[in-house]
């Protein structure tokens, strides 16, 4: 038997445990084997693929940002009402947001701050700002927008073309480029990235606002699926991101973080929640599953972890 | 070096002084009009969150990491089963309460197996757990709204020498989990964990009981917390305990334990949970909308934080 390395092993799970859970959806409900039904399977995933991705930016610098489920709805919140009629607005609004993400970023690292506080805080801002901006469920996606999102391509469901997109993106930007090396040195090892004649400070305003264009883009992607929004639309991203990134293999400190495991993850995430209505069971075991699967993945990676050793 | 300032140099005073602060600016507004009906809301209210504060102050005392999500789903499940089990009848608070509190101690034991065993972070152990629990709650509530037993209702929303009585066993609470960790033999053993796992070990402090102990004393305080406020509402909710998640991590922070683990303190949590709620009353007493509202909440907090930290590198 061939050696694995860890991070082969760390990959493989999530892996598995994605075909694992699509081959019981297929048996279960063999219609959903085709291209309608693998598009809606993994409609939802794209948003969640995206905001996972965000997540993993914060994580791969020991921090860890609990407003991406806020933050997803207010982008959410100003793609349904401004992206239609004022487009120059609406990217003038994000690119302010992706600039306050900056600004958090830059805090945290100078006066020494808790993530998990100042995030939580910040949970509050775009909460209100979402308000704000949309009072009551409503708004229209963009015209491209939803062109975009339901295009329906050749072959392979757009989701899917989607979801390997996002990873491979992620990839080249998190484990190939120079940014993405500092950016999980700082999670490693912050002070010698530092003695390396790096500035720990812009490198994690780097991070934050890259992870804050990933949840822009989940919010976008959400309403394009959706075609509306309203202030508590993304609400559970928040957890769901955190899960999708462990799931996912990374780890929440020492910037051990797998893009492509991040999507798998997200990916798994969403099936989870939709298994349970194949197998004719109420719906009010949906979260469960979700739990469930989170904790017979990570009991897995133990187990193969251990034979390895 | 702190000889010369014992008093300012409490991790607690921030959270005191915000509280304080924001309950004369809010009497401001009114001219002292409702200062009594604004301290006993804010008692009541402010109880809650210390009941899952300090819970959640324990876990985060552990260490890095340690940190316990399924607080709002342990309220909601404890809150549902308690007021179904007791079926409004007042012979059966005291099983009711048993109830709740096995309740806790159950998922508290089951947050420690996954932790332990499957050894997955304490973020994902105890988030998935919460999945879980909050499935099990949705399953269990129906959407039903059972009353609580009328004898539980009137002591949940009465008073006691002008005092809410759930503020007097917030303070009951308090003083044991005070005398828990700041003169109990497990208290020092906490703060040892937070400080240096390795070390703690070494000193041959039983690490796995005491974080065991730790994960089910947090799940017991926020069922005990679910079986109040469903009484205390006049039913349970599904949503009931989604508010706590992030009020419970607020208060332990704010109220000055360090995030980081080893060194927590008790009055703090008060000051902090007194300090949330004051804030939204304050807001809501100068007119503010919903929006504008949160997005101040959110603002204070982070000034608070700010307020009270130190640059890097000062340490």
């Amino acid at each position: 038997m061939t050696r694995l390395s860890p991070q082969a092993i760390r990959l493989m799970i999530p892996v598995l445990s994605l075909a694992v859970l699509l081959a019981a959806v297929f048996w279960l409900q063999p219609r959903a084997m085709s291209y309608m039904g693998m598009n809606l399977l993994f409609n939802l995933a794209v948003p969640i693929a995206l905001a996972t991705i965000a997540q993993m930016l914060v994580i791969a610098v020991n921090d860890l940002d609990l407003s991406i489920g806020t933050f997803v709805s207010f982008s959410a919140c100003v793609t349904a009402v401004y992206l239609p009629t004022a487009p120059l607005v609406a990217v003038a609004i994000l690119l302010g947001a992706i600039c306050v993400y900056a600004l958090i970023g830059i805090l945290i690292h100078l006066r020494d701050l808790p993530s998990i506080v100042v995030t939580l805080g910040m949970s509050f801002v775009w909460g209100g700002l979402a308000v704000l901006i949309l009072p009551s469920p409503g708004g229209q996606a963009a015209g491209w927008l939803r062109a975009l999102m339901t295009a329906s391509t050749p072959f392979v469901p757009l989701a899917i073309i989607a979801s390997v997109v996002i990873a491979v993106v992620a990839h080249l930007l998190v484990m190939r480029s120079t940014l993405g090396v500092a950016i999980r040195g700082i999670g490693g090892n912050a002070r010698s990235v530092a003695r390396a004649g790096w500035s720990v400070m812009k490198i994690k305003a780097a991070a934050y606002a890259l992870s804050a264009f990933f949840s822009v883009l989940a919010g976008m992607a959400l309403v394009g699926v959706t075609t509306s929004a309203d202030a508590n639309i993304a609400l559970r991203y928040t957890l769901l991101s955190i899960a999708g990134v462990i799931l996912g293999g990374g780890e929440f400190v020492g910037g051990r973080v797998s893009p492509v495991g991040a999507v798998i993850g997200a990916l798994t995430l969403t099936l989870a929640g939709s298994f349970l209505s194949f197998l004719r069971i109420s719906p009010d075991w949906q979260i469960g599953a979700q739990g469930a699967v989170l904790i017979i993945v990570l009991g897995l990676r133990l187990l193969l972890a251990r034979r390895e050793a | 070096m702190n000889a010369l300032k014992p008093f300012l140099s409490k991790p607690w005073l921030w959270s005191w002084l915000a509280a304080l602060a924001t309950f004369i600016v809010t009497i401001l507004f009114t001219g002292g009009a409702s200062a009594f009906g604004l301290s006993q809301a804010t008692l009541t209210f402010a109880a809650f969150s210390v009941l899952v504060g300090l819970g959640q102050m324990l876990v985060i005392t552990l260490g890095p990491g340690n940190i316990d999500l399924s607080v709002p789903a342990t309220i909601t499940l404890s809150g549902t089963l308690a007021l179904k089990f007791m079926d409004t009848q007042d012979t059966l608070i005291l099983p009711g309460l048993a109830i709740a509190i096995g309740i806790g101690l159950c998922i508290g034991l089951a947050n420690y197996g996954l932790i332990k065993l499957l050894r997955i972070p304490p973020i994902i152990a105890t988030l998935s757990m919460s999945f879980l629990v909050q499935s099990m709650a949705i399953w269990s509530n129906r959407g039903l709204r059972i009353k609580p037993p009328e004898a539980l209702a009137a002591f949940a929303t009465g008073t006691t020498l002008g005092i809410p009585n759930i503020a007097l066993v917030g303070l009951v609470v308090s003083l044991a989990v005070w005398w828990l960790l700041e003169r109990s033999i497990y208290g020092r053993w906490i703060s040892a964990i937070g400080q240096k796992l390795a070390a703690a070990r070494m000193a041959g402090i039983p690490v796995d009981g005491t974080r065991c102990l730790t994960y089910i004393l947090c799940a017991i305080l926020a069922a005990f917390c679910g079986y109040l406020l469903a009484s205390f509402s006049g039913g349970a909710a599904l949503n009931m305990g989604a508010e706590y998640l992030l009020m419970s991590i607020a208060v332990v922070v704010i109220g000055g334990s360090a995030v980081a683990g080893g060194n927590s303190n008790v009055p703090g949590i008060w000051g902090a949970s007194l300090f949330m709620f004051l804030v939204v009353s304050m807001l809501n007493t100068y007119g503010f909308g919903a929006g504008i509202r949160l997005i101040l909440t959110g603002l204070i907090i982070i000034a608070v934080i700010v307020a009270a930290s130190r640059p890097a590198g000062a340490r």
